[in-house]
């Protein structure tokens, strides 16, 4: 393995601020809830200390985007709209390098990704749907599709700013106003969006930034004036959610959980598989809902491949996520990790193979060394649940139709990846996926153009394209 | 000819392509508009909704795999078939509604036009849902609908057929299968229906219809694991919320569209879109 040099980006780039606190009406104000400390998942220093948003100031938001919705944002033409989230995109791009290192601090992903992906492509949903708002009456939904009202939206911590951008840009289009509730710990680059927002003279109650942990998600999604929800997050609090919005006339769409198969058939370019197979399991340190966490080999190339695995997951470096040379960084927290652990316990206990990485960790913050199982049943937790970390469980196949039948075993439906060179198989396969996407001879790829989302218990709804603005128009 | 004693009809379930008796052995009497006896519907028990959505299943990968231009001449062949049993429904409909047969005449006629305009639907879904997506990398991407899977549809109560159609049509027209619960006090044209289902082309499973109580079935259907969508328009205003917490615990989508939807307005795509996923699929570009 070669050596590096460290590499590490400065911090000072970030920007960081002692104290943060939640936007709310065109202003940055105190909230009223316990304020949070975020810290920094790969030396659990604390970053800064956010103020949280207490039930009546989830109501104080709600109301200052109700008052924006009715009295300038609902009126304003598509077209100037669009000029306002332009300017979004443009600043998100500006200030990449400050949002990059600040996510990485804050969420402990590798820089490389968060200056790469995460930053890159929330402008890139920005710029898409500006340019959607003056257009709404192409999208196939009706000559004069109308907005919603107000959105409330909850969102995860595994991509902070990327998620705040999927769920503000279309509904921004859209001509709704928003209230977000960023992570409880990764709120800090949402507050800085919020900056960037302020600094676009947007005006003010069309975005309300309120951090918090879940009971302002509850609060935010059960309000009353609230005309519709989006929430990407696990399955278990999607449920809660929609069980939460029975009854009502609010509009719902879900993103959750995932638990997809990769699935490798004899023909495929191994060496680009194992790259592949890499980048779907540990892009993000695994915590990606659409993570192909469950890799379907097909028998006759199981030993080469796993053999080919292993050996390129050796070289990853799992380490300080400011490092430029980093492959994995920091778990988000110690509730993440301590679940990631329990669940390898039980696939050692389940009686399939472990094998991890031997790669060194630092001796502080949360790390989990790259992990492959291989003998993995069906029945194992490890094949069933969602583990959100890196962690890859290997299963085998004889048949495509062995494959399909195994691919489609969960209650889930978020993705799937299918490898071969075999055209004809790639469509076959791609047809029977239960899942929203199929990446063919590649994984985990995301373009605001493309509609995300997935089948089943995965949710509903999708993100991005023309299909996502239905979620945010009155149709 | 008037003392000839007319062959009455026993009504019954509609299920995997079968006419069984609900497996309760229950039924119920059926009266028209003003409370004259017609007949005996099955009164459908949770056993039967389950029997239900295994046939539905069963049947979704054959007629989710059949493809668009197929599954068009199979919901024009019903058409077809309604078409020559149009007096039979007036009738229906004008007992079932206590309607003039003017009136039943034209809500057939609707009916029967409402079947043509879902069937002619099946090979534009995906052209117009569907999209080619012009990603920032060397990848083809594109999306396209599919069929949710298994739809629970609880058909509206006024409504006996026109309304019964225009919330099984565009279900089935996608590729989905369905489990219908009737309208509970007006479920004849809905077993005539059937009928037709049973002699046109539609494969045995694809639509299940099942009489009863709407409110004693429908949780049942709401809250089963193999039941991808809930259509809540014919649900009684008492148990909407609950049928939808219930779906809510595998993540169903629900159509949440009120019983007091005019069926006579030319509809929109959107009861197609509500049973629609969207697949986006993924391939590099290269030499």
């Amino acid at each position: 393995m070669w050596e590096y040099a460290p590499a590490p980006e400065s911090r000072d780039i970030a920007n960081l601020k002692p104290n943060y606190r939640m936007f709310v009406d065109g202003k940055f104000v105190e909230g009223s809830g316990e304020p949070l400390k975020t810290i920094n998942p790969a030396t659990e220093e604390v970053l800064a200390e956010v103020s949280t948003a207490s039930e009546s100031d989830v109501d104080t938001a709600v109301k200052a985007a109700r008052r924006a919705y009715d009295r300038v944002w609902s009126k304003m033409p598509g077209s100037e709209r669009a000029k306002y989230i332009y300017r979004i995109a443009r600043q998100i791009q500006e200030r990449g390098r400050e949002l990059a290192v600040l996510e990485s601090l804050d969420n402990g992903k590798p820089i490389k990704e968060s200056r790469d992906v995460d930053i890159p492509t929330a402008a890139s949903h920005f710029f898409y749907h500006a340019g959607w708002a003056d257009k709404l009456g192409y999208a196939g939904y009706g000559p004069d599709p109308k907005p919603l009202g107000v959105a409330g939206q909850v969102i995860p911590w595994n991509f902070p700013l990327l998620m705040a951008a999927w769920k503000i840009a279309p509904a921004l289009a859209c001509g709704n106003t928003v209230v977000l509730k960023p992570a409880e710990t990764t709120p800090l680059t949402a507050l800085v969006l919020a900056d960037i927002i302020q600094q676009c003279d947007l005006p003010p109650g069309v975005v309300n930034i309120i951090p918090g942990a879940g009971d302002v998600g509850a609060a935010l999604v059960g309000h009353e004036d609230v005309d519709k929800v989006a929430f990407t997050g696990s399955t278990d609090v999607g449920k809660v959610i929609q069980g939460q919005l029975a009854g009502t006339s609010k509009k719902l769409t879900l993103e959750l959980g995932g638990k997809a198969a990769n699935i490798v058939f004899d023909d495929a370019p191994l060496d680009q598989a194992v790259e592949g197979i890499v980048n779907g399991i540990f892009f993000n340190q695994g915590h990606v809902c659409c993570a192909g966490s469950r890799l379907l080999v097909q028998e006759s190339i199981a030993d080469e491949l796993v053999e080919k695995l292993h050996a390129r997951v050796s070289t990853l470096r799992v380490g300080d996520p400011l490092d430029k040379n980093t492959d994995v960084g920091a778990i988000n927290s110690r509730e993440q990790l301590t679940k990631i652990k329990e669940l390898t316990e039980s696939g050692e206990a389940e009686g399939a193979t472990r094998w991890t990485s031997e790669c060194p960790l630092p001796d502080k913050g949360f790390f989990f060394a790259p992990t492959v199982f291989s003998g993995v049943s069906q029945a194992m937790r490890i094949a069933r649940e969602e583990i959100f970390g890196p962690v890859l469980s290997v299963l085998t196949f004889r048949t495509p139709e062995e494959a399909v039948a195994k691919a489609n075993n969960t209650p889930y439906g978020l993705s799937a990846g299918v490898w071969t060179e075999k055209g004809s198989r790639i469509l076959w396969m791609a047809q029977r996926m239960r899942a929203g996407v199929v990446w063919s001879n590649t994984f985990n790829r995301f373009d605001p153009t493309a509609p995300f989302g997935g089948y089943q218990e995965s949710g509903f709804g999708r993100e991005g394209g023309r299909t996502g603005l239905e979620a945010y128009l009155d149709v | 000819m008037s003392d000839r004693i007319t062959v009455a009809k026993t009504y019954k379930l509609y299920i995997g392509g079968k006419f069984p008796r609900s497996e309760s052995g229950r039924s119920y009497p059926v009266t028209d508009a003003k409370g004259t006896f017609l007949a005996n519907a099955a009164h459908g028990s949770r056993k039967d909704a389950r029997d239900a959505v295994s046939a539905a299943r069963k049947a979704f990968a054959g007629w989710s795999g059949t493809t668009a231009y197929n599954r068009g001449q199979v919901l024009y062949r019903v058409a077809e078939v309604l078409e020559g049993r149009r007096e039979q429904f007036i009738a229906e409909v004008a007992t079932s509604e206590g309607v003039a047969a003017k009136k039943a005449q034209s809500l057939v006629d609707t009916a029967i036009d409402r079947w043509v305009w879902y069937a002619g639907w099946t090979d534009k879904i995906a052209a117009v849902l569907g999209s080619s997506n012009p990603v920032a990398g060397p990848y083809f991407s594109f999306s396209t609908p599919e069929p949710t899977g298994v739809v629970a549809v609880l058909a509206p109560q006024q409504s006996s057929l026109l309304g019964l159609i225009s919330v099984i049509a565009p279900v089935i027209a996608s590729g989905n299968t369905c489990v219908v619960i009737t309208s509970q006090d007006r479920p004849l044209p809905a077993i005539t229906l059937s009928e037709v289902l049973a002699t046109s082309d539609v494969p045995g499973g694809v639509v299940n219809i099942i009489t009863g109580r709407t409110a004693e079935i429908a949780p049942w259907l709401a809250s089963h694991g193999d039941v991808n969508a809930l259509d809540l328009t014919g649900a009684p205003e008492s148990i909407r919320a609950d049928l939808e917490r219930a779906a809510a615990g595998t993540v169903k989508r629900v159509l949440r569209n009120k019983p007091s939807e005019d069926f006579a307005v030319t509809p929109d795509m959107s009861r197609l879109r509500a049973f629609l996923e969207t697949k986006t699929v993924w391939h590099p570009m290269g030499v």
